[in-house]
């Protein structure tokens, strides 16, 4: 493995983690903040995919698919947690999982309804369509970069919203204590609905951004869904620096497992078996630390 | 509680009965499907031990349903059928040993950690026969030969035919249902209601609760292999799809929807799933919204969540109640 190559799959690997972050943040805090386990997450950033492809046509633009996508997601968002998850708080989480079940379902088949079952492209925005070379026959994709770059600058704006505004610090109490913030004359109820939809939103836009490098299907969400929940258990329930050490942690694996062999006593290990990386990992972190890596928030 | 348990019972025999008595009545169609049904109906009760008696929530039971399929699809020979004197015990005892195994690792965490680790461990199953040549990759293996059970030279039983078949799962199903029963009636039963409510105490108390969870989680791993070895015969083939995860959350679904920790509950929550996946894609009742069903699957779910907590078993106990409160009006 020579260096350039090393580099497109770290860039790769990092790219992927980031993406995964903006997916999983949503996840964490609204299992933290709200006691909600949200298996629908993943629809969401299918949601945001297919947005992206058919307001993007209609528009000519993906920028403007994706401002007009990410209104209509912080929408759907407050309208979910107003019509249905509201209701979910106080309930065990099986019933939750019971409920966000049943949206998967009812998501896939609306998605079914109304776009259609086939897989969509998406072109990438022509002043983004350009590759920086690296070497004679390797180069690296812009738009690849500048997805880095906007998931780093919303993950420090998301830093800042909790961790130094007076909105971040209601956030945070109401996250240990419901009632008491509630006596104290702080709308919890406003704010939970801020939060579920500030997750939908970020999960919706992750579907949004990625569109043009992972084309648009069916059934897109469920393995998004599966590996942000590995990445929220990795890096601890509730707690959004634990989801972004365990993004990067799981974007880097994943891609690099795909890309390097290893052989034991004549059997191909990986990159045969790189789809159970993930698990392993989350299996060995849950035997040395069965509360992931980090506390809350 | 006497008089409600009399009830259940004399309801269970009578369901019993109705399902043995059904392939004289039923077409090859339905005998298939309700075949299928009670396949599942034994794989939503080996969950329900976890979820609904021990307050396990696995996420990662159909590892076991698709690892004792494969193993059956491993030991079948090529040109000839398998007995099932042997193969169905291999094909528990794998499913055992894999509880036993990932059981004391999964068994340390608990709460959405447990429901994860388990999805973890059924994704690793999933990857090692969707990724390796072990199982035939994605395409999966074909069963050319169902199972038969020979006694001497005399053929107990040919899988081949429907009917062999149907009577075969419906007697597992009332032997699963009554082992799992006896198992809850005892003092080992009582201790894992005791760890789910709350299992310091029982620590405190003297019970092995580590142990204890351990036994029940072996227990349903092999009952859900039982399962999916009958469903690998009952489709002739088995892929990587039968691990995958919406086949643990169709079981979970299944168990809640009839109502947990009641073992009859989720047989009746894999008969209502299975027939309203049957009922919403019926094409000459709703046309080319057939094609859509899992919509109205998807919104029925909802509605239970919001309107039947305690599922559907749930309502009939109330249903029960309010006629028993009706016929003896002294009734406390």
């Amino acid at each position: 493995m020579d260096f350039a190559f090393f580099l497109i799959q770290l860039l790769n690997g990092l790219q992927y983690g980031l993406l995964l972050f903006l997916v999983a943040s949503g996840l964490t805090l609204i299992f933290g903040i709200m006691g909600i386990i949200n298996l629908a997450h993943g629809s969401f950033y299918m949601v945001g995919a297919y947005l992206a492809w058919s307001l993007a046509g209609m528009t000519g633009s993906l920028s403007a698919a994706i401002l007009l996508g990410v209104v209509l997601t912080v929408l759907l968002g407050v309208a979910l947690e107003w019509l249905l998850i509201r209701h979910f708080y106080d309930r065990d989480h099986l019933y939750q999982v019971l409920l966000t079940y049943g949206l998967i379902l009812v998501f896939e088949e609306m998605r079914s309804v109304i776009w259609g079952d086939d897989v969509h492209g998406v072109p990438v925005p022509a002043l983004l369509a350009h590759s920086i070379p690296l070497t004679e026959n390797l180069s690296y994709p812009v738009y690849r970069l500048v997805i880095s770059g906007v998931c780093l600058l919303l993950a420090l704006a998301m830093y800042f919203l909790i961790a130094r505004t007076r909105l971040g610090m209601m956030i945070r109490a109401g996250s240990s204590n419901r009632d008491m913030v509630q006596s104290l004359g702080i709308n919890i109820k406003l704010i939970y609905t801020l939060v579920f939809a500030l997750g939908v939103a970020l999960a919706a836009f992750a579907g949004m951004i990625n569109a043009p490098l992972a084309s648009v299907f069916p059934n897109m969400g469920g393995g998004v869904l599966i590996i942000c929940f590995v990445v929220v258990v990795i890096g601890g329930i509730g707690s959004v620096k634990g989801a972004m050490a365990a993004s990067l942690l799981i974007g880097l694996a994943e891609t690099f497992g795909q890309v390097i062999e290893i052989e034991v006593a004549g059997f191909k290990v990986l990159p045969e078996l790189s789809g159970m990386i993930v698990y392993v990992l989350m299996a060995a972190v849950l035997v040395w630390r069965p509360e992931g890596l980090f506390r809350k928030l | 509680m006497h008089a409600h348990s009399r009830t259940l019972n004399f309801i269970l025999i009578a369901a019993a009965v109705a399902l043995a008595a059904f392939p004289l009545a039923g077409s090859t169609f339905y005998t298939q499907l309700i075949t299928k049904i009670m396949i599942m109906a034994i794989f939503a009760m080996s969950l329900d031990l976890l979820v609904g008696y021990t307050g396990l929530v696995s996420f990662g039971h159909a590892a076991f349903f698709g690892l004792a399929g494969y193993a059956l699809a491993l030991m079948v020979p090529k040109y000839e059928a398998a007995s099932l004197w042997w193969t169905l015990p291999a094909a528990m005892a794998v499913c055992a040993a894999f509880a036993l195994v990932t059981g004391a690792l999964v068994l340390r965490t608990r709460g959405i950690f447990f429901i994860m680790v388990t999805l973890a461990f059924a994704q690793m199953v999933f990857f090692v026969f969707h990724d390796t040549k072990l199982g035939g990759g994605s395409d999966g293996i074909y069963i050319y030969n169902k199972p038969h059970l020979k006694l001497g030279e005399a053929t107990l039983l040919d899988l081949e035919k429907l009917d062999h078949f149907y009577y075969l799962v419906l007697a597992l199903l009332v032997v699963a249902f009554l082992v799992l029963r006896r198992m809850l009636g005892s003092t080992f039963g009582h201790a894992l209601v005791g760890i789910k409510v709350n299992e310091h105490r029982m620590r405190a108390l003297g019970f092995p609760a580590f142990r204890y969870k351990l036994a029940a989680y072996v227990v349903s791993g092999a009952l859900a292999g039982m399962a999916g070895y009958l469903a690998a015969v009952q489709f002739g083939f088995v892929n990587p799809e039968i691990i995958s995860w919406h086949q643990s959350g169709a079981v979970l679904m299944m168990v809640i929807l009839g109502g947990m920790g009641t073992l009859y509950g989720p047989m009746i929550g894999a008969f209502a799933f299975v027939l309203m996946q049957e009922l919403f894609s019926n094409q000459a009742w709703f046309g080319a919204y057939a094609k859509h069903w899992q919509l109205a699957m998807g919104i029925t779910i909802i509605l239970v969540a919001l309107y039947l907590p305690q599922g559907l078993a749930g309502l009939l106990q109330k249903v029960g109640r309010k006629k028993e409160a009706a016929a003896e009006p002294d009734h406390d």
